[in-house]
């Protein structure tokens, strides 16, 4: 057989045969093995834990070192689906008090994508110490979980709630594009968590582990030479007077409104005061977090979620006449002598806007002490209408400008989120309103007495006072002194910003007229401290939301200024009422550490205006 | 190799010898890698699978060294002998063996197992090279139809056949081992050497294509389609006399039959036989958890491993258990892993080269007993290589067949030894006798 000649190529059939797979198999790999890069990650995948050390977010102090916010351990249970086999799945549900659904719906959860169930993730979260403890007795026979340690914000006093905002889990999208970011991870969603997050947060660890197919850790990788270790977030030291900011909230307990001081030398901001607060403590932890931010986000009586004093924007009603009087000045159109007459209103236009009772026309100090609505009537259609400018137009505008200088009708810039810029109206809107032509400096008149569209934020108010404390430059208020232990700061808040207004008398009058508010004849005479000067100016802002916003501004002491502050309660009335004691008092705090007002304290301890309000409305409602 | 007529290794083919020691020695060390563990370092340690396995290359340098030392007429003389012991042992097994999982195949002698199956591939190769070589036998050429010539001549055919198909059976069916039963196809390519008509083979292979088809193409219309192709490709190239007409309807029919009939025959496998088949072809969704885990996890440890792998010891995919039965059917996953592409050539080439040294040496044979046994032996081999890497790397549905001198297992070792060390034998006598 082996002579047949047909069949003595078979040999070379055969052996090309076994060559030819050989061939085939030896493609298939060199494709497996160096061009496909797939298996390399899957593999990477497969063997290869990486565990996250979360570092330790950074504390903030207030201005003196005192404690603001603090972190406290908090345990996520974390599980791994797959590894669950032989779980005391009851034990679990009796510990976290679940349901069975309850359990399955979660681990449903876990298994899904983003999910895997070789992968751990969250099925509990911030488990509260008691069920903590309960878990770690039994914690052996939950096969598949573990406990991961994280911190939580705690605050030692419940203030402060709007400036320091709240720490909570990073939103889908938001983690999708920074990198930095997983899922679940936690990161500063308002206030200073969220302007300072980069420094707050410090740096996540990774230790790369081994794992064998049990997703068991075996050891770890390189001997732990790619692992990286958890940098402590950086401490932030902020400009807040921690004990100040605590009496201004009492101060404001029961009340709409804000309150912001500023230390107008370096624009730090004394207190953030936005009533009503609430205490930031509820908005931490895992399932009273949300349950809080609920209750809060829907209380659409009170918004306690609302900043008032960076993003309501009130009308400043009668302090703005401070500006007018600092611009006619500097503009050469009156003088401390320069007397307008007042017959109850602006006579020009039969007695509107209409004014109070303070014994005939003023001079320049006179009617910033008393407040004179027919003087700043005048004022400040001498300023629009000046020969200067022969368009009337060209006029508003250098008024506009000019205010703008000192903060209104643009965002300041502060180190805080989500300020607004409140509103001086643009020639363009009143050319919408009134028709190109259709209106002169009187039918805007009342813009001169800080109302019509005219809107500041608190921190604007507040800016605008120190400004004048600072005699004609401010520096962009800001919370911070500094960040870490050399206490960095940006250096734009080291700038100075000088208003349009450089006139030194100007400022020496305004202040003069501002000091007398607070004497015999001034409309805040009531509120006069013993031994300390201060300059002030009430403000009754109307509003189209009912009673007026009792506001007040002041800074002490006349010289040398510590504190420049500003106050608007809303719908409260007159300034002298609800806001000058407020103010007052605040700064008989921060300057003497203590009041020796005990009455007027406990009047405004204890007045509640929202309920009072709100009965109003209510009353109100029945009527119509 | 030795000069000495009377010494063991006397014309003992010393390329084969080398390339053995070689492949004996790399398993062993790769099995070392696979199962290594940092408490276990020790690679003489016996309790560890890579201690044991020294134990197992001793014992199969044992029953080498008997090989050699019995004379070479032994293996032709006992040829049906071997068949008819192994075979009785395969009966057997079934009522004295050890059922493991599933499994009627193994004898357990303590801790240690023996898989007579192992022994039945070398005595089959032994019985057929017996029969093939009787000079009065021959096995058919043409490819006739008629049935009076088809029992006349293909008579010793279906003799030869049943040397493989007994044994194939017995082990699939009753012992429940696909993969060592599978093997046995292997001796087709002996036949084929023999002469068997490529019309069989052709048919076998349209059969096995028409099979997959069917299970891929899932559509009828796609099936219909097919068979026209097959049709009209056999008019256009076959010459249309009345004979080949009916050839052709036959094939046509057989062809539906088999279309037909594989849904049958599908549902009629075990229900892991059905996966592996899916997974392979990638019908419906492969759960890579389950039951596609084993392909893929070996796919991504040979695929991590790159042109030049990750060194020795360093691979993280088998070390850590992620790839299953690493040590043993899946041991090329960790040359893939730890060795690259480069290693995994290295390997290849080596068994290739063992398997083609065997085929060169079986046409230098005088005897046609020794010949044929010698293409039984690189048949067998190769059916292990293709079958057992083609699984690792996607081609090949999941057979547990082990590499040839690579995996670990005594029994798989000693039965390879025993089948290419007789060969040796049989080759180092080649110029005495004329058989």
């Amino acid at each position: 057989m082996s002579t047949n000649p047909q069949l003595a190529n078979r040999k070379l059939i055969i052996g090309g045969f076994f060559c030819l797979i050989v061939v085939i198999y030896l493609c298939r790999l060199f494709y497996i093995q160096v061009i496909d890069p797939q298996y390399k990650l899957d593999a990477e995948k497969n063997a290869f834990r990486y565990m996250t050390e979360y570092p330790v977010r950074g504390y903030i102090y207030d201005r003196k070192g005192k404690l603001l916010v603090f972190n406290a351990p908090s345990y996520d249970l974390m599980v791994i689906p797959r590894e669950t086999k032989g779980c005391d799945t009851i034990g679990v549900c009796e510990v976290l008090q679940i349901t069975k659904q309850e359990y399955l719906k979660r681990m449903k959860r876990a298994c899904q994508a983003p999910n895997s169930p070789r992968k751990e993730s969250i099925f509990e979260k911030q488990m509260s110490a008691q069920t903590y403890a309960a878990l770690q007795e039994k914690l052996y026979r939950f096969k598949g979980f573990f406990v991961q340690k994280r911190t939580v914000r705690k605050y030692p006093k419940p203030i402060a709630a709007h400036l320091l905002g709240y720490v909570g889990e990073i939103g889908k999208e938001q983690a999708e594009k920074d990198p930095y970011y997983k899922e679940g991870d936690y990161i500063g969603i308002t206030g200073l968590e969220r302007s300072y997050e980069d420094m707050l947060r410090g740096k996540k660890g990774t230790q790369i582990a081994i794992t064998d197919v049990h997703n068991k850790i075996i050891g770890r990788y390189m001997e732990g030479k790619y692992d990286t270790l958890a940098i402590a977030g950086k401490p932030l030291y902020c400009t807040i007077d921690r004990d100040l900011q605590e009496y201004g909230e009492k101060l404001m307990q029961g009340k709409k409104g804000a309150i912001v001081a500023i230390e107008p030398s370096t624009g730090e901001i004394l207190c953030l005061v936005s009533g009503p607060s609430y205490d930031p403590n509820l908005l931490v932890g895992g399932k009273e977090r949300s349950k809080n931010f609920t209750k809060l986000y829907y209380d659409s009586l009170n918004r306690p979620l609302f900043n008032r004093a960076l993003t309501a924007m009130y009308p400043p009603g009668s302090i703005f006449k401070l500006i007018d009087a600092l611009i006619a000045q500097n503009d050469g159109l009156i003088n401390r002598n320069t007397t307008f007459p007042c017959q109850m209103g602006y006579p020009p236009m039969g007695g509107k806007p209409k004014c109070h009772a303070h014994g005939g026309g003023k001079n320049l100090t006179g009617s910033i002490a008393a407040s004179c609505n027919s003087y700043y009537s005048y004022v400040f259609r001498e300023i629009v209408d000046q020969r200067k400018y022969p368009k009337f137009i060209d006029g508003y505008n250098h008024w506009r400008e000019t205010v703008k200088t000192f903060g209104p009708g643009t965002r300041l810039g502060t180190d805080l989120p989500y300020d607004k810029p409140g509103n001086v109206p643009s020639v363009e809107y009143y050319n919408k309103v009134f028709g190109k032509n259709g209106w002169r400096s009187n039918t805007i008149v009342s813009l001169g007495i800080g109302q019509a569209e005219l809107t500041l934020v608190p921190l604007q108010m507040a800016n605008v006072v120190a400004t004048i404390a600072n005699r004609g430059y401010y520096l962009t208020p800001h919370s911070i002194k500094g960040v870490g232990i050399e206490r960095k700061l940006d250096a734009r808040f080291k700038a100075k910003h000088y208003v349009a207004v450089q006139d030194q008398t100007a400022y020496l009058n305004v202040i003069d007229g501002m000091q007398g508010a607070l004497e015999p004849g001034g409309t805040a005479f009531t509120n006069r401290l013993k031994g300390i000067v201060v300059c002030g100016k009430t403000g009754t802002a109307q509003n189209p939301h009912g009673d007026d916003h009792a506001v007040f501004l002041a800074f002490a002491p006349r010289e040398n200024p510590k504190i420049a502050i500003a106050c608007i309660v809303e719908n409260a009335g007159f300034g002298n009422t609800w806001s000058a004691p407020i103010v007052t008092l605040m700064i008989e705090k921060y300057l003497n550490g203590k009041t020796e007002r005990p009455e007027v304290e406990k009047r405004m301890l204890e007045g509640d205006l929202i309920t009072k309000n709100n009965k109003k409305d209510a009353l109100k409602i029945k009527h119509h | 190799m030795a000069r000495n007529e009377n010494s063991v290794f006397y014309g003992v083919d010393r390329v084969t010898l080398i390339v053995y020691v070689l492949l004996v020695i790399m398993g062993w060390l790769n099995i070392y890698a696979a199962v290594y563990n940092e408490e276990h370092q020790n690679i003489f340690d016996t309790t560890q699978k890579y201690g044991k396995q020294l134990i197992w290359i001793g014992g199969a340098a044992v029953i080498a060294f008997s090989i050699l030392l019995i004379d070479a007429n032994f293996y032709t003389a006992f040829a049906y002998g071997f068949y008819g012991f192994f075979l009785l042992l395969n009966i057997l097994v079934l009522f004295l063996g050890k059922e493991i999982k599933g499994s009627h195949s193994w004898f357990k002698f303590g801790s240690a197992g023996l898989q007579p199956a192992e022994f039945m591939k070398f005595a089959t190769g032994l019985a057929l090279a017996k029969f093939l070589s009787n000079q009065n036998i021959i096995v058919n050429q043409q490819f006739r139809l008629r049935l009076k010539d088809l029992i006349k001549n293909y008579k010793n055919t279906v003799f030869a056949l049943l040397f493989i198909v007994v044994p194939l059976v017995l082990i699939i069916k009753l012992q429940n081992e696909t993969g060592l039963a599978i093997v046995f196809i292997a001796y087709i390519i002996v036949l084929y050497r023999e002469g068997l008509s490529v019309g069989f083979l052709i048919f076998g292979l349209l059969t096995a294509i028409l099979f997959v088809m069917a299970l891929v193409v899932t559509s009828i219309s796609g099936l219909l389609i097919t068979l026209a192709v097959i049709a009209a490709s056999a008019f256009l190239f076959i010459k249309r006399s009345r004979k080949n007409l009916i050839i052709v309807t036959l094939v046509l029919i057989a062809a539906s039959g088999v279309v037909l009939t594989t849904n049958y025959v599908y549902n009629h496998l075990e229900d892991h036989q059905k996966v592996r088949i899916d997974v392979l072809l990638g019908r419906g969704t492969v759960d890579l958890k389950k039951e596609g885990y084993n392909v893929n996890q070996a796919k991504i440890a040979i695929g991590s491993g790159g042109f030049l792998g990750k060194g020795y010891l360093q691979g993280t995919q088998t070390k850590y258990d992620f790839v299953p039965e690493q040590d043993t059917d899946f041991i090329f996953c960790t040359v893939g892993e730890e060795w690259g592409f480069a290693g995994s050539t290295v390997v290849i080439f080596l068994e290739l080269f063992l398997i083609l040294r065997v085929i060169f040496l079986a046409e230098r044979q005088r005897s046609d007993f020794s010949r044929i046994y010698g293409y039984g032996v690189a048949s067998v081999l190769f059916f292990h290589l293709a079958v057992n890497i083609g699984m690792t790397i996607g081609l090949m549905p999941v057979i547990g067949i082990p590499l040839p001198f690579f995996s670990y297992g005594g029994s798989s070792l000693w039965s390879f030894t025993i089948l290419l060390f007789i060969f040796i034998k049989l080759d180092s006598n080649r110029l005495l006798i004329l058989r």
